[in-house]
């Protein structure tokens, strides 16, 4: 039977202790323990980006990540992003440019996104596709999700200046 | 019925409901659906491309702990029947009976042998390397004009041949026409097997209950009545207590259109078993099992009048399905439209057209987006342009002088297309001035004096979208063409649609909440749009041929004018006055005459609902309406655009760096610009998926080479330029809103825009391409061929 | 694509971790970053008995100057290297090709130590371990050794190292005046390259001296282009020599010779690259 692990970590703010079984991924975890369903599945193999979250602030692929290798990790997705209104402008500059579709990207887009923006570095379009370019969106062409990190951008680098 | 454009929020960038749901990742999409007691399934698949099951051991699989049972093929199909994937219009192509999984014989590497069921996905894949086949290996069928020669294997026992079926359009006349023509161009095009690869892979939930023989599916498809019909009809079930329910859709693209031996395997076991049973295919399975397309070999001629005037064109097709024709709906139509669309907006006196659908050991063909038309386009394009070179002619002139004069009323092409209300010229136009043609040719020679490589490509297209009844209903092929809509007016004033259209993120739903929205004189955002269940939704065809728009959203704007209507009966029997004379604005009744509201529509709503006393005696209001719509008058709407691609060629790497990308669509009329312009951008990166990237290769034994997302290449963001879109709007007729799809039109000009490109970039090196996906490799070896020539 | 059962381990040291792999050899992975591993085993065209994550070993991260070396821990990341002032200035040559490495989200997670154990012919990471002379540091319950990254690389997948030794650090020569160059030609961002070249050289006169060229993406394993290099020096950069150091087959990406001229333009590249890009 499937050798398993007690692993405790902190999602989304709160601290969460279970038994997992230890070749489940992170993805599996936090969709079929934790409820978390915007965390994808797209390919399973590292290529998608659909099931990017946070780990220890880092964008990380959930399904080249095993549940137990994040024992101890604070880990954030989407609905926890969601919840504390870290990036509400860039939500809302994805629903004012239509930056999605089906949006089944649109989670991991997002939490890719998020870790750009927080570099709080100007960036030209092109270093924005090539900064998103782990992230298949096979619905929108792309544009106008650069478009949504673009205007995203420019506005909290607008809002950061006087302080600066 | 007429509208006026200003009929808000009709043609506004109204933003989209569940768009807001989903960027907070509080979608619903069908694997995040649960039930109690779920059981997952798994599939052994055919690890060659043919190949006879001698034996099938399944007793080691079962004896793992958490497997519920095994099935094999013969299992399965005692309970589902088997079906043809045949078209009555089309009596030759008689394809062979097919079962939810391989029975005997497995004719695709991919094809399910056998299905397990397990307490865990994770349990399921570990039975399903227990179950120990013995095969014996069959010659694979694989490569289509080899296995068109006498001789050849066949595929199919008891056939003669691998020929499906062949079609064939046009007439002799053309011999005589190219031996007339000043010049004759001959190119063999290939255009590679490729597949939709929608973000979401297929998935289904079956639930059955025995005791009402009920089966209620929840999957990720674009056509739930379609699934409702296939699913009782297969399984001995009465269609009404069948129920499908397509929750969020995470891509489709044609995908989630068919009928999937896998998901019949489901609903079968869930059957049998009596237990839930979930399917969310894996990308390697999504690779083999979801439906490919493209994979054409095109032998093309055109002949040319040294004017530069379209003299003739022969167009040969050798199209490879898979060893059956897809079911329900038949793989025939890319055929079709690589003939009927190649060089379709331009006057060809004489046209001869063959397509010969080729059985072959490599997976199903299917429909997906824009189905054959960038084929067309692509080769038409490409063979104007190198008339145009030979002949001296400019490239824009030569598409100018050819477009088919419409200036008398409509025409049919030679190839049968029916050519009406189209803007040719005014979209060329539009797109010169847009692309700033001049000042790019000025750019591309300068460069080349540095040795750089700039191809500057131009492709306009036509498409052929929301078709009526004919095709499918004529084949005796369960698809509707019709769609029913059902807007009902609540208490509160606010109103709410239930139609058959279907949204996969197009947004169907918002442009019904649009057009009902300006109906009912409300907000859109006072519209909630119910789509995708086949129980509670009116009877409908669902998303296919980019038939969302003209005749989803047509019917929507129909029933929320009938619910209109019966609003003003039921208010101008309250004021005792005619109901012609009021009208629904800001969610008043108003009176026209004076322009003053009477009562608020909620009022109206309220007494309708509650208090019907307060009306004259006998007076039944109505508060909800139906419509249904099909497009009776014509098989499709013909529709046309052009796309432009600047480019630069790394003639050493042969990488290909794509720098801008115009679109320049005719939209008829615009429901929602927004919506509109990301369907085109969404819809021509698929496209340049096709022309640059994607490609399912198949070694010579019929194995996919290239069964990964690592291996298959779509686009990502870095690889795409910003593409600028620029709509014609010209409503077709008066009966309809005369809104056009535009589902497709990105994808059918993109492919023949690049490779046009892509060519004029190489004329330097007298090198031509005409190959799809123009990979690096392929580009260095035609440089270098005309470098040895 | 679940991943098959195994058992998992997590070590705490490097000792235990190498007692956790001599006990259980080749039916035991290591687990770095997983960007590699996870996959493959999704696929399940490896199904070891035991994963023995080394994750928790804290002194296998990190970045060093020693005396005349820049030492990189095996589970240094990345993401790590990519914003480090160490590597900028004494391996410029590895920041420069980073960006080239898979993406964002890859990179948070993946490991120099995990890229170099995995050889991968057409990685990044292995040539420029070649190109800068680097040596990488083994060790098992027996102890460790140090080997250079040249006598490492020896196949298709293949190294020098045992199946009980753990790849636990690489240490680069310092060399101040050395200048870089890279070239890669890959069909997508991020994507393994079709044909690459990493360069290290100094320049005096206008001429190359020192030149150390790692081809990847040309042939079974990352390969150091000794003649063209030599070629180079004198003067010749087009790496018309280039067919004595690798030998491309024909393979998906196309038919030997087409993938031998790609290869030659990643060598000019990378050297013209070199000519113009100066060391800090
Ligand atoms: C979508 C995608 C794109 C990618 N693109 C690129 C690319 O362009 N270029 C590129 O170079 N890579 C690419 N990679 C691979 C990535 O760089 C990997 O991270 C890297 O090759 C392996 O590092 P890792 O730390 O993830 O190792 P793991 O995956 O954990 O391990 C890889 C292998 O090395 C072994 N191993 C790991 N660490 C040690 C050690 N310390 N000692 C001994 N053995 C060890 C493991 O047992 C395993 O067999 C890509 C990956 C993905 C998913
Ligand atoms: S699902 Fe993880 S990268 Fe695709
Ligand atoms: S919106 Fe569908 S994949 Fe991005």
């Amino acid at each position: 039977m499937d050798d398993v692990f007690d692993i405790t970590l902190t999602v989304n703010g709160r601290r969460v202790s279970r038994r997992v079984p230890v070749r489940q991924h992170l993805t599996d975890f936090l969709r079929e323990e934790l409820g978390l369903t915007s965390c994808h599945v797209g390919c399973e193999h590292g290529v998608c980006g659909a099931c990017t979250v946070r780990v220890d602030g880092a964008a990380t692929r959930g399904c080249l990540t095993l549940a137990v290798q994040a024992d101890g990790a604070v880990v954030e997705t989407l609905e926890g992003l969601s919840e504390s209104g870290e990036i509400v402008d860039l939500q809302a500059a994805f629903v004012d440019r239509n930056a999605l579709q089906c949006g089944y990207c649109t989670p991991g887009m997002l939490i890719t996104a998020a870790e750009m923006l927080d570099a709080k570095q100007p960036m030209s379009r092109a270093d924005i596709r090539t900064f998103l370019s782990g992230n298949y969106c096979r619905c929108t062409g792309y544009q106008a999700i650069v478009d949504a990190v673009e205007t995203t951008l420019t506005a909290r680098l607008a809002e950061q200046e006087p302080s600066a | 019925m007429s509208i006026a454009a200003t009929n808000a929020p009709i043609g506004q960038s109204e933003r989209r409901t569940k768009a807001k749901r989903l960027v907070t990742g509080r979608g619903r999409y069908t694997d995040d659906v649960t039930a109690r007691r779920v059981l997952h399934a798994a599939f052994l698949t055919n690890p060659f491309a043919h190949a006879r099951i001698l034996s099938i051991e399944t007793e080691e699989a079962a004896g793992l702990p958490g497997v519920e049972r095994v099935f094999t093929g013969p299992d399965i199909a005692d309970a589902c029947n088997g079906w043809t994937g045949n078209h009555d219009l089309f009596p030759k192509l008689d394809s062979p009976q097919q079962y939810p999984l391989a029975v005997d014989v497995a004719r695709w590497q991919g094809e399910g042998v056998a299905m397990v069921v397990a307490e865990t996905r994770a349990i399921a894949e570990d039975a399903a390397a227990l179950i120990d086949v013995t095969w014996e290996e069959l010659p694979a069928v694989a490569d289509p004009v080899a296995n068109l020669e006498p001789g050849a294997t066949v595929l199919h026992p008891g056939k003669s041949d691998n020929l499906a079926l062949e079609l064939r359009l046009g007439t002799d006349a053309v011999d005589a026409a190219f031996e007339r023509s000043t010049l004759v161009l001959e190119e063999s095009f290939r255009f590679g097997r490729h597949t939709g690869v929608p973000l979401e892979t297929r998935a289904i939930l079956a639930e059955f209950d025995p005791s009402e023989q009920r089966l209620v599916i929840h999957q990720s498809h674009q056509a739930p009545h379609q699934q409702q019909e296939l699913f009782a009809r297969l399984l001995d079930l009465d269609e009404q207590n069948v129920r499908i329910v397509c929750p969020d859709v995470g891509g489709a693209f044609g995908i989630k259109l068919q009928f999937s031996g896998d998901e019949a395997a489901v609903a079968v076991a869930a059957r049998i078993l009596g237990r839930p049973v979930k399917f969310v295919a894996d990308r390697l399975e999504s690779f083999t099992s979801d439906i490919h397309a493209r994979d054409h070999q095109v032998s093309a001629r055109m002949g040319f009048a040294v004017d530069g005037k379209i003299t003739a064109l022969e167009v040969d097709d050798i199209y490879a399905i898979g060893p059956y024709s897809i079911y329900p709906r038949a793989s025939i139509m890319e055929g079709n439209h690589v003939m009927q669309l190649t060089a379709a907006s331009y006057t060809v006196p004489a046209f001869r057209g063959r397509s010969r659908i080729v059985y072959q050991n490599k997976g199903l063909m299917g429909h997906y987006r824009a189905v054959g038309q960038p084929l067309g386009c692509a080769i038409g394009e490409v063979l104007l342009d190198r008339a145009a070179r030979k002949l001296g002619v400019d490239p824009v002139e030569i598409r100018r002088q050819n477009y088919a004069d419409l200036s008398a009323g409509p025409v049919t092409s030679s190839a049968g297309v029916a050519l009406e209300g189209l803007v040719l010229h005014e979209c060329l136009d539009t797109l010169v001035e847009r692309m700033d043609l001049p000042e790019l040719r000025a750019e591309q020679t300068r460069l080349r004096s540095q040795g750089r490589y700039r191809g500057i490509g131009i492709a306009g297209f036509i498409e052929q979208t929301g078709p009526g009844p004919n095709y499918y209903g004529k084949g005796g092929i369960p698809v509707s063409a019709q769609d029913g809509c059902v807007v009902r007016l609540e208490p509160s004033g606010k109103a709410r649609v239930f139609s058959g259209a279907t949204d996969q993120g197009q947004g169907a739903d918002t442009a019904a909440a649009q057009v009902v929205a300006a109906a009912l004189g409300i907000q859109a955002d006072d519209v909630r749009v119910t789509l995708g269940d086949s129980e509670v939704c009116p009877y409908g065809g669902g998303a296919f041929a980019s038939r969302g728009t003209s005749i989803g959203v047509e019917v929507a704007w129909r029933a929320g004018r009938r619910l209109r209507s019966q609003i003003l009966e039921l208010a101008g029997a309250l004021l005792q006055c005619d109901a012609e004379a009021l009208d629904l604005r800001d969610g008043q009744v108003i009176e026209l005459a004076t322009s003053q509201a009477r009562f608020s529509l909620e009022d109206v709503a309220r007494i309708g609902h509650f208090r019907p006393y307060e009306l004259p005696e006998g007076f039944q209001p109505m508060m909800s309406a139906v419509e249904h719509y099909v497009p009776r008058d014509k098989p499709t709407v013909v529709g046309n655009g052009i796309q432009g691609s600047y480019l630069e060629v790394d003639v050493e790497t042969g990488i290909v760096s794509l720098l801008n990308h115009w679109v320049v669509p005719d939209c008829g009329f615009v429901i929602n610009p927004l919506l509109l312009d990301e369907q085109i951008r969404g819809g021509v990166v698929q496209g340049i998926g096709g022309a640059l990237f994607e490609e399912l290769v198949y070694d010579d034994q019929g194995q996919l080479l290239t069964a990964t997302m690592a291996d298959y290449l779509t686009p990502m963001a870095a690889e795409i330029p910003d593409i600028d879109v620029t709509r014609i709007e010209k409503p077709m007729g008066d009966k309809t809103l005369g809104a056009k799809g535009v589902g497709e039109a990105g994808t059918a000009g993109a492919v023949g825009a690049v490779l046009c490109a892509i060519n004029d970039a190489l004329v330097p090196l007298g090198a031509g391409i005409a190959q799809t996906p123009c990979t690096p490799a392929r580009i260095l070896t035609a440089i270098e061929q005309a470098r040895n020539e | 694509m679940k991943f098959p059962a195994f058992k998992y381990l997590r070590p705490s040291s490097v000792a235990e971790a190498a007692a956790q792999l001599a006990e259980h050899g080749d039916d035991a992975r290591l687990l770095a970053g997983g960007q590699t591993l996870m996959p493959v085993l999704a696929m399940r065209l490896a199904e070891p008995e035991v994963l023995i994550d080394l994750g928790r070993i804290e002194n296998l991260r990190g970045i060093a100057l020693e005396d005349d070396a820049l030492r990189l821990g095996a589970m240094t990341r990345y993401v790590d290297l990519e914003r480090s002032a160490l590597v900028a200035e004494h391996a410029p040559l590895i920041t420069r090709a980073l960006p080239y490495v898979a993406h964002v989200a890859i990179r948070n997670r993946g490991t120099i130590g995990g890229s170099v154990a995995l050889a991968d012919p057409a990685a990044e990471m292995p040539a420029c371990m070649l190109a800068l002379g680097a040596e990488i540091e083994l060790t098992s319950t027996e102890g460790n050794r140090w080997i250079a990254a040249e006598d490492y690389f020896l196949g298709l997948y293949e190294t020098a190292r045992e199946d009980t030794e753990i790849l636990t650090a690489i240490r680069i020569p310092l060399a101040p005046e050395r200048r870089v160059g890279f070239y890669e030609v890959a069909r997508r961002h991020g994507d393994y390259a079709l044909a690459g070249a990493a360069a290290v050289g100094d320049v005096e006169d206008g001429r190359i001296q020192g030149l150390r060229v790692a081809m990847f993406g040309c042939d079974d394993l990352p390969v150091l282009a000794k003649t063209a290099a030599k070629a180079a020096e004198t003067g010749v950069l087009d790496g018309a020599w280039l067919e004595a150091d690798v030998s491309p087959t024909s393979n998906i990406n196309g038919e030997a010779h087409i993938r031998l001229a790609q290869a030659r333009v990643a060598f000019r590249r990378a050297v013209t690259d070199l000519l113009g890009v100066s060391n800090g």
